[in-house]
């Protein structure tokens, strides 16, 4: 059984289909890219399976569970996380401390019990506190762990929005455009620690990007689509030769 | 075993100065160095932290700016006063009876209002606030039991310095630990950004009627403080401007910081009686003051910050803290 499995999923706005009849399937592990023309409907693939909109037809399963009709904050506690295409952390708050948000759901201890201060309260506060420096060292990040997360600079802000959303355990990860604005460096930079999540932490990955380099260098498989529709499936050396992609980008 | 000696150092002086500050201050009435007028002051304080801290709750760390402050104020003090003329308790358990119902009530009326209203954002979430004070100001202006227009009296005098003070420290420390959970970092989040907490795992929509909710909650057992202690209610105490003053008191200390909203409260009570002497002056001085501390200190006294007394005896620093501002507190 895939991990995550959509099937004729859709969303019309008004008169306007932005996606429809999507059919994809994610392995567990797997490595896949998401790409398209502007204005594709990549993003608003990303919003239908985190449940920030509502599919007009379709079904999504995660596990062997539809999951449509979810609540955001429900599908990540189910297991799927995401970062934005344009970044958003906590600004105001501490690098720690917007890790430690996305542990929310996996904290037990009860209002009463965080305002008493009662010994659950400790326990899983020490925990997270542990748990978090842990996450923010294997991004080389723990020495930044006090620094406000606005003055950071930008490669370490998308570093981080991808730590948040990997405190929150998730099966998928859903990457909107993470080399989006960094220099080719980085960009290598991050496709190493793309490699190194998925190998560490044992999880999908589904991202979209603009970067072809990234995009080739490290999906095992990609998904093209244009006005809201898949043209194409399969591994990039399939997607380079195949003619429908290179007309929706270049043009007949 | 330094951290836990860290946690008993930090407490112990907090509860230090709690005790500190209640010990002199029961002296200096004792001594009659303040006197009856300014024990009306003192109690003022008390009752104006509630409402800052309560209305800090959710206009500082939840991020939605409300204006109804006053009504949930309103609705504490008739319900508490209303219960306490039906029941015949021992005074002191009459009193924590009275504003336990009257910050129930209170509470479910945030409840009630905070479900439509906190789908809406910024100015909008401000109107809807404002007409529901008014609202609540209108309806208690019309009843029989409120005694409309000619107010509520006869309500017994049972808030004293003792009881004030204390429901205050207790309210200050629970906003202050509740902050300090994984709870108020949910509540705080929504303040940051809404769709990325949503996107973190947290259920937005419960935490934000949770926050305002509570902070209803803590408005009612404010205006059930006041109701025992002035003794006479009437509607026009909680018109719009009282809500005003209140925000003006966050706003001043600084949203997000619970001892600014303390200082803040303390300041701009004592600050119309000290210009009590330029009679004609004094609201304009008042504002002037305003005018100034907002445009040299925009973000209020003390900005998101804490002021607390470790920090103060040892200077910075980390360990664990598992606070998004500062450790500590002081009172």
């Amino acid at each position: 059984m895939p991990l995550l499995e959509t099937r004729d999923l859709g969303i019309t706005f008004g008169g306007l289909r932005a996606v429809g009849d999507f059919n994809i399937k994610i392995e567990e592990q797997e490595l896949m890219g998401l790409i398209g023309p502007n204005g594709a409907g990549k993003t608003t693939v990303f919003n239908l399976l985190t449940g920030v909109y509502l599919p007009t037809e379709g079904v999504i399963n995660l596990d062997g569970e539809n999951i449509v009709g979810k609540k955001p904050y429900e599908i990540v506690q189910k297991g799927i996380s995401r970062t934005f295409q344009n970044i958003r952390l906590f600004k105001d708050l501490s690098v720690i401390d917007n890790v430690k948000m996305a542990f929310h759901h996996k904290m037990k201890y009860s209002t009463i019990a965080g305002i008493l201060r009662l010994p659950s309260y400790w326990k899983e506060e020490k925990e997270i506190h542990e748990k978090s420096l842990e996450l923010l060292k294997l991004f080389n990040m723990d020495h930044l762990a006090y620094t406000t997360a606005k003055n950071l600079p930008y490669g370490q802000q998308r570093k981080l929005e991808i730590a948040r959303a990997l405190a929150a355990n998730p099966k998928l990860l859903l990457l909107d455009e993470p080399a989006a604005g960094m220099n080719p460096n980085e960009t290598k930079e991050l496709m190493e620690t793309i490699h190194f999540i998925r190998d560490k932490f044992k999880i999908a990955i589904l991202l979209i990007e603009h970067d072809m380099g990234l995009v080739m260098g490290i999906c095992e498989k990609i998904v093209v689509i244009d006005y809201g529709m898949i043209i194409a499936t399969g591994t990039p050396e399939e997607i380079k030769k195949n003619k429908k992609v290179i007309g929706a980008y270049l043009g007949e | 075993m330094s951290r836990m000696d860290k946690k008993l150092k930090s407490y112990s002086i907090n509860i230090g100065a709690i005790l500190v500050i209640y010990i002199l201050l029961t002296l200096l009435m004792k001594f009659g160095i303040i006197n009856s007028y300014y024990e009306v002051i003192v109690i003022s304080i008390g009752i104006n932290i509630i409402m800052a801290t309560s209305l800090n709750l959710a206009t500082g760390y939840l991020g939605q700016l409300a204006l109804g402050h006053a009504g949930f104020m309103a609705v504490g003090a008739y319900v508490s006063a209303i219960c306490t003329s039906h029941m015949n308790l021992p005074d002191t358990l009459q009193l924590i009876v009275s504003i336990l119902v009257g910050g129930i009530v209170a509470g479910l009326f945030g409840i009630l209002v905070g479900i439509p209203a906190l789908r809406l954002k910024g100015d909008y979430l401000a109107i809807i606030t404002l007409a529901f004070g008014e609202i609540i100001r209108v309806i208690i202006l019309n009843l029989n039991i409120t005694g409309g227009a000619r107010g509520l009296k006869g309500i017994p005098l049972l808030t004293s310095f003792n009881s004030v003070y204390w429901i205050t420290i207790i309210i200050v420390a629970i906003i202050y630990t509740l902050i300090h959970s994984r709870h108020g970092r949910a509540i705080i989040s929504i303040r940051e950004d809404e769709i990325a907490a949503e996107s973190v795992g947290i259920p937005t929509t419960y935490y934000k009627n949770f926050a305002f909710s509570l902070a209803a909650f803590f408005a009612g057992i404010g205006g059930g403080l006041y109701a025992h202690y002035y003794t006479v209610l009437d509607p026009g105490s909680f018109d719009f401007m009282r809500s005003i003053e209140i925000l003006i008191i966050v706003v001043l200390g600084g949203m997000g910081s619970l001892t600014g909203s303390i200082v803040a409260a303390i300041v701009l009570t004592i600050l119309p009686q000290l210009l009590m002497d330029f009679a004609d002056w004094r609201m304009l001085i008042y504002s002037i003051i305003l005018v100034i501390m907002m445009l040299f200190r925009p973000e209020g006294l003390f900005g998101k910050k804490e002021f607390s007394l470790i920090t103060l005896l040892k200077g910075k620093q980390h360990a664990f803290n598992p606070t998004p501002n500062s450790h500590g507190r002081s009172e």
